[in-house]
């Protein structure tokens, strides 16, 4: 202990610094903390980027932007309102009518499952719901050709009509089926990519052919 | 019902390691799935119909085993099991529907095709599309027939599907496991030489269902007669797969018994094809009766003037 008597620290080296704790309230990250944000702008977030993924799937690219973010939003509100348009066909009431509101649910959103348990199982790098989100929302452009043949039946219901629906309903077909390989097929195994194409082809015939055989009462 | 077939699947890992003179369920396994002819094979496994009757050595029973437990050696309850299921490429399973349609006389379909590699794709979506080209071509079908009446009112008959789906699924599955239920009660009684797992059967029904999909599309065509030929002959094709492949299972068993189990599997095949195109289409004779009476009426008429 003799030598450290010796050893003393210099008055003359000065010590400076800041010391200072970050306050969270006064920081102005937006993303630290979206409670206090008015509601409105939390609806509008979640709806933009609902709309965003709605242009993407009419115009598809290679984005990043559906299979990233996925949200159910898109694929729900598309759902309820396929079905709600599907409804107030021919003889709901009878046996041999349309598909009720409960059976076009339960097939999109069944369908949507099977699909990607399938995809899964087959060795595919996607997640469980990015596969539904991206499945979803690909029927867009089926439920905007529904939109088209209500409207082109309430002007007639004759071989006209039909001719404009099928060819409607088939470019719409052919619009989702494409869509949905594009954002879906860079995640499967290469030499299986057709044993997943092929289902997600019967999905959207099954939904084109509710949607042709939809007469009015 | 999915915790009872879970069952079963672990019943058979037990059973196939145990059962170590059924070489032909578990030796295939050590060749890589293509078509690689059976003459080239290594010594295991020898062409035709002379591998049923071989037994198997001691020098080959560690192989089995140990090839048995690589095959589906996770537990029942991971995700990685399911996907033993799903081990096909696109070509594989497109030379197993090739081998359903166009049966090769004397070849075994599960032999041939499967090789220890059973896969659920193939039977699952060949089932779902069979449901939904029933269901269409039915609804297209009475709607070409049906078109030129008055009181006719199309109607999208969408509760069939739900129908034909619970049908076909019965079918694909349920008769399967009755199937298998049988061979491994026959197979306690008499040593059978060939033995199939369940997923092996469940695979060789499902492949042997495609050809009823064109058959279904085809039975548009308001013939009856044009619709009862494409029965005897989709019947044909995928009825000789099932029973080349049934055969050799049944054939070492008392002859009555073999000769009834081959002549049900047909049987239940048949009843399958000939009651989708009695319910889901309409018979086309409907429209014939109508045309003719008024022409009768005019014919005696004018041969009366005259």
């Amino acid at each position: 202990f003799a030598g450290l008597s010796d050893v003393s620290i210099s008055e003359d080296i000065p010590v400076e610094g800041e010391i200072t704790v970050p306050v969270g309230s006064q920081s102005p990250d937006e993303d630290y903390s979206t409670l206090d944000e008015p509601v409105r702008d939390t609806i509008m977030r979640d709806l933009k980027a609902v709309g965003k993924k709605f242009v993407h799937v009419m115009y598809p690219k290679k984005s990043s932007a559906l299979l990233r973010d996925w949200d159910l939003w898109g694929p729900l509100v598309l759902c309820v309102s396929l079905a709600l348009m599907l409804q107030g066909g021919s003889a709901d009431s009878k046996d041999d009518g349309g598909p009720q509101f409960a059976e076009v649910f339960v097939i999109i959103w069944f369908g949507a499952v099977v699909i990607t348990l399938n995809s899964k199982l087959l060795g595919g790098t996607i997640s469980f719901f990015q596969s539904l989100c991206v499945l979803g929302y690909c029927v867009l452009p089926l439920t905007v050709a529904m939109l088209v043949c209500r409207l082109v039946l309430l002007a007639g219901s004759g071989t006209v009509s039909f001719v404009v629906r099928l060819i409607v309903v088939i470019a719409m077909f052919g619009w989702s089926t494409l869509a949905s390989t594009a954002f879906l097929a860079d995640s499967q195994p290469p030499n299986r990519k057709a044993l997943v194409v092929y289902p997600i082809f019967l999905f959207y015939f099954v939904i084109s052919w509710m949607i042709l055989t939809f007469t009015p009462q | 019902i999915a915790f009872f077939v879970m069952y079963l699947f672990a019943e058979f890992d037990d059973a196939a390691n145990l059962l170590a003179a059924n070489p032909d369920a578990t030796t295939i396994s050590i060749d890589e799935p293509s078509e690689v002819p059976k003459n080239k094979h290594s010594r295991l496994q020898q062409s035709g119909r002379e591998e049923d009757d071989e037994l198997l050595g001691t020098d080959d029973s560690d192989k089995t085993e140990l090839l048995a437990g690589q095959k589906k050696s996770a537990p029942f309850w991971t995700f990685e099991y399911y996907q033993t299921f799903f081990d096909v490429d696109t070509y594989q399973v497109l030379d197993r529907i090739k081998g359903s349609v166009f049966p090769v006389p004397g070849k075994n379909f599960v032999r041939l095709y499967i090789r220890s590699n059973p896969d659920l794709y193939g039977p699952f979506w060949i089932c779902a599309t069979l449901v939904f080209a029933i269901v269409v071509s039915g609804n297209l079908s009475n709607f070409f027939i049906h078109l030129g009446k008055p009181t006719y009112r199309y109607v999208p008959e969408f509760r069939k599907v739900s129908i034909a789906a619970t049908t076909i699924y019965a079918y694909a599955w349920l008769v399967p496991l009755a199937l298998w239920g049988f061979l491994m009660w026959r197979n306690s009684k008499v040593m059978n030489i060939v033995s199939y797992s369940f997923l092996e059967i469940v695979c060789v029904y499902g492949y042997s269902l495609f050809i009823y999909i064109p058959t279904a599309i085809l039975w548009i065509i308001p013939q009856k007669v044009v619709r009862w030929v494409l029965v005897m002959f989709s019947l044909c094709l995928s009825g000789s797969v099932l029973v080349m492949t049934f055969w050799p299972a049944v054939r070492d068993d008392n002859r009555r018994i073999a000769l009834a189990t081959v002549g049900t599997i047909v049987l239940l095949h048949a009843l399958l094809a000939v009651g989708c195109l009695a319910y889901f289409f309409d018979a086309p004779e409907l429209d014939f009766p109508a045309p003719n009476i008024p022409a009768h009426n005019g014919t005696t008429v004018i041969t009366k003037i005259q």
